[in-house]
């Protein structure tokens, strides 16, 4: 690069530098510090006494437990649905992998609620059904159990494990397993030697984001385990921030379990990173015959009849619940046409201040963060992706970051970072839920933005720039068209799940900055449970119009080109 | 007795008949070449012959053994054929080193762990494999990896080897000399080939003969000789080898080229065959002085020379239409923008309709 165009190239990586490190490494960094540097010098012992504490340790014992659980129980069911829908004949597939899909859109801890309106041990609708009519004399299954939160969470994740598997499975060679049959193998054999083998990377990897996602994962835990004191990282660093109002040992006990979280998060990432490239085989040709398909003869309706019965009781129930739940003038009422009307929804949608606050801020806090997320990532991409300066290697590493760091995590940093200890005091507004969005939902926008900077080959730009275009020409009429979809892309996938975020603004919130999310928890925890279902219907609506929108227009742009 | 045997094998995809009633004779030992354009329906053939595909009719045999016939409901799975096979794409398992990718087939066949390893090293031996045995494939070229799936599919010593397009993912030097290697292991192990191609010297260079088909019917079976020196028909003609077509018609009872020049009498087909085509191959082509070539002779003009190296590429304009000329590079041939006078020494005429 010639000097000319030096000064702004510097300039560039310095603002992406800058918005990185204030937005994503200071928080970070600052949860480190209070973890380990007490009254001013380093203190592993102190650390090591806080872990131990029976509540901490409990709390990184059930963390490991349900992850574990979580991602062995979403690994076969994912596994199996990705091999059922690829591979077999089952009637209907395509239409059963779009709904092996949904669960994807559908925020878990909604999930998690309308699952305790069926099978909390005394009110659920499913367990009085068993003891009333069929005589049972106690639940048949209780949910607020470490086996009914790994059973909520594994419905929701294991979509992770089936969509990487699909495309392995989608993208592989037919011809690979076509030799092992011409060599002598039955399709029993062909599937334990090759394919498994050759898709185990793409399982692992799906495995592993489960596992990062479930560990750190809040809504489900909060929902189902505070009941029964079951508490996991994430939800203990709310219950202890929540509680003590910000006391100091809080803050301690807190920042220690979010770096544990963060190690752990790293740690999986790299472990992944290591799945993917040590066993990431070249195994997609171009030349594609329709791979083989397992004709499943008598096992085809069962299957069919399974596989219908699973989508109906993991998504079709619980949404149904949400919906009816949110019509009942009262909780416990039964199911009558008397009983069930739209006042509740009018009413919050209309006339009921606490939801009304909490759409509205939800609107406007995802819809800026989707925005400046959206123009950040797109820079801070270009600069990784295609600019050959010094100084990249730090961008790198501190785009590197955003992914490993979970939400409560953020939450609890942005907490440190900015509540007045350094000049800027955002506690208690919604501009503290802002900066954690964005550096919450960074990751999503990088990712995004670099996979469209990657397209735009580097003699697009060349060719603009011997026809006579300057740099910023170049950028402003070639690079830009060529990523706008990833930009769109990156916007969608920032403003949608930030219509349903929770871990983050449960920790954040103020009485007069509740997000939809969070107004739906309070509202349960409070009781409300007609009016938490009503607007948590209204959320399903929301997302499921924005999901549909947003494939719609990805379909139209990738047709349009 | 045939050792191959396709008795009317038919294949519809739908509507879309992919091969039309294919009768094939392959005798033991015997390198038989498929040839045609993309969707001709040769690959179709070879994964009906694999068992990849079922039929829609007809039946197939190996000897008297009868592999598949929709008639008799009767269809013996790919992995109970015996027969071996190399694909495109190489297709070796990249989770198995070399040498377990050779004893794949052995293995599932159950056999004493003395006999897999010396029927896999015999294997290995024979592609010039052996030193590369623990190595996964990912390790090795292009070509590294074509000879572990040759190697593979030796492993189980077949009768029939079915090969689909196994150079074409390979760099050209490369397809040049793994197509003597797979002659020699031929010779050596004497199996039969079904070999699939669009690549029409390599077809030319292995084959003992070669079936041309388009659109799933067969245009001419015969030896690579027979096929260059006497093309069944136009489609024939154009698709193996270079080719010149003239259009003519048959008009008041004298052949002429299209836009009106006359046929001398040696060029003229000897029957009226309406519309028609004069074909010529460019090296088949001489340029000869005024007065010479007698009545196999047209005048042109030259467009375009080009030298490409051994020989020089001519264009040349014949009364509106283009006739490409190769020559030696030694031989003196006319300048772009002069006449010339063409002698075509093989001439073929192919009627319109014949396609």
């Amino acid at each position: 690069m010639k000097r000319r165009g030096f000064g702004t190239a510097q300039v560039i990586l310095f603002l992406s530098i800058a918005i990185l490190v204030v937005v994503v490494a200071v928080p970070v960094l600052l949860i480190f510090l209070n973890a380990f540097w007490v009254n001013g010098s380093f203190n592993v012992a102190d650390v090591i006494r806080i872990i131990r504490e029976p509540d901490t340790w409990q709390a990184l014992v059930n963390s490991l437990i349900i992850a574990s659980g979580t991602t062995i129980g979403s690994t076969i069911v994912g596994t199996f649905f990705a091999w059922l829908v690829t591979r077999t004949d089952l009637p209907f597939k395509r239409f059963m992998k779009g709904m092996f899909l949904v669960p994807f859109m559908l925020p878990s801890f909604i999930g998690a609620l309308a699952w305790k309106m069926l099978l909390s041990p005394r009110a659920g609708f499913i367990n009085r059904f068993f003891m009333q009519n069929l005589g049972f004399d106690g639940p048949i299954f209780n949910i607020y159990s470490y086996a009914g939160i790994m059973m909520v969470e594994v419905m929701y994740l294991f979509p992770f494990v089936f969509i990487q598997v699909c495309g392995a499975l989608e993208r592989m060679d037919p011809t690979l397993e076509e030799s092992a049959r011409i060599s002598g193998a039955g399709l029993f054999t062909i599937t334990r030697k090759i394919t498994i083998p050759l898709v185990l990377p793409s399982i692992l990897s799906g495995a592993l984001l489960i596992m990062l996602y479930s560990m750190a994962h809040f809504g489900t835990v909060a929902v189902l385990g505070i009941e029964n004191g079951i508490f996991n990282i994430p939800t203990l660093i709310y219950q202890r921030i929540h509680q003590s109002a910000g006391s100091f040992a809080s803050i301690r006990t807190g920042t220690v379990l979010a770096a544990i979280l963060v190690v752990a998060a790293a740690l999986i990432l790299w472990l992944q990173s290591k799945v993917l490239s040590r066993g990431h085989y070249q195994i997609i040709a171009g030349k594609s015959f329709r791979p083989m398909e397992l004709k499943l003869r008598a096992l085809r309706m069962p299957l069919l009849i399974f596989c219908l019965a699973y989508i109906g009781f993991t998504i079709v129930l619980p949404t149904v619940v949400i919906f009816l739940v949110g019509g009942l003038k009262t909780y416990g009422l039964p199911f009558t046409w008397e009983n069930l009307s739209l006042d509740n929804y009018k009413f919050i949608l209309f006339d009921y201040k606490v939801t009304k606050d909490a759409i509205w801020n939800s609107v406007t806090l995802g819809f800026s963060a989707a925005v400046i997320t959206m123009f950040a990532g797109v820079m801070i991409s270009y600069v990784i992706v295609k600019m050959k300066v010094r100084g990249k290697g730090i961008l790198e590493f501190l785009g590197m970051l955003p992914f490993s760091v979970p939400g409560s995590v953020i939450a609890l940093g942005v907490i440190l970072a900015w509540s007045g200890k350094y000049g800027v005091n955002l506690y208690n507004t919604v501009w503290i839920i802002l900066v954690a969005y964005i550096a919450r939902y960074m990751a999503f926008s990088l990712r995004a933005n670099s996979a469209a900077l990657e397209q735009v080959h580097d003699s697009l730009v060349e060719a603009a720039r011997v026809c006579g275009a300057t740099m910023w020409q170049a950028l402003k009429d070639i690079v830009l068209p060529l990523v706008r979809p990833g930009m769109v892309a990156a916007f969608f996938l920032i403003f949608l799940p930030s219509l349903r975020e929770l871990t983050v603004s449960i920790m954040l919130y103020a009485p007069t900055t509740r997000t939809i999310g969070v107004a739906i928890y309070t509202l349960n925890e409070d009781g409300e449970t007609v009016m938490s279902a009503a607007l948590a219907g209204i959320a399903l609506i929301l997302i499921i119009v924005g999901e549909t929108l947003i494939n719609r227009f990805i379909k139209t742009e990738r047709r349009g080109g | 007795m045939a050792h191959l045997r396709l008795v009317n094998v038919t294949k519809r995809f739908g509507d879309v008949t992919a091969v039309n009633g294919l009768n094939i004779d392959i005798e033991k030992g015997e390198c038989f070449s498929m040839l045609g354009p993309s969707g001709c329906g040769k690959t179709t053939t070879l994964r009906m012959v694999a068992g990849f595909e079922d039929l829609s009719d007809g039946e197939i045999y190996t000897g008297d053994r009868l592999l598949s016939s929709p008639k008799k409901n009767y269809y013996l799975p790919p992995e109970k054929r015996d027969f071996g096979m190399v694909f495109q794409a190489f297709a070796v398992w990249p989770h198995m080193s070399v040498y377990e990718n050779v004893a794949f087939p052995l293995r599932i066949r159950h056999l004493g762990s003395s006999e897999i390893e010396k029927r896999t090293r015999d294997a290995l031996a024979s592609t010039n494999l052996l030193g590369a045995a623990n190595d996964s494939p990912d390790s090795l070229s292009g070509g590294g990896k074509q000879r572990v799936a040759l190697a593979r599919a030796l492993a189980i010593n077949p009768d029939v080897m079915l090969l689909d397009e196994p150079l074409s993912s390979l760099d050209p030097h490369l397809r040049e000399e793994m197509r003597f290697e797979i002659k020699d292991l031929q010779r050596k192990y004497g199996f039969s080939i079904i070999y699939v191609t669009h690549d029409q010297a390599e077809a030319m260079a292995l084959s003992d003969r070669i079936l041309v088909m388009k659109l799933g019917v067969v245009q001419q079976i015969d030896t690579p000789l027979a096929v260059y020196n006497s093309p069944a028909n136009k489609f024939v003609f154009s698709f193996i080898g270079l080719s010149n077509f003239l259009d003519a018609e048959w008009r008041d009872g004298v052949p002429v080229l299209r836009g009106g020049m006359p046929l001398p009498d040696g060029l003229a087909p000897d029957r009226n065959m309406g519309s028609f085509s004069l074909a010529s191959r460019p090296s088949e082509i001489d340029f000869v002085s005024e007065g010479e070539g007698g009545s196999y002779a047209l005048e042109g003009v030259v467009t375009r020379k080009a030298f490409l190296g051994e020989i020089i590429d001519y264009q040349v304009n014949v009364g509106g239409q283009e006739v490409r000329v190769q020559k030696g590079r030694r031989a003196p041939g006319p300048d772009v923008g002069s006449a010339c006078r063409l002698r075509l020494l093989r001439p073929f005429w192919y009627a319109e309709e014949e396609g």
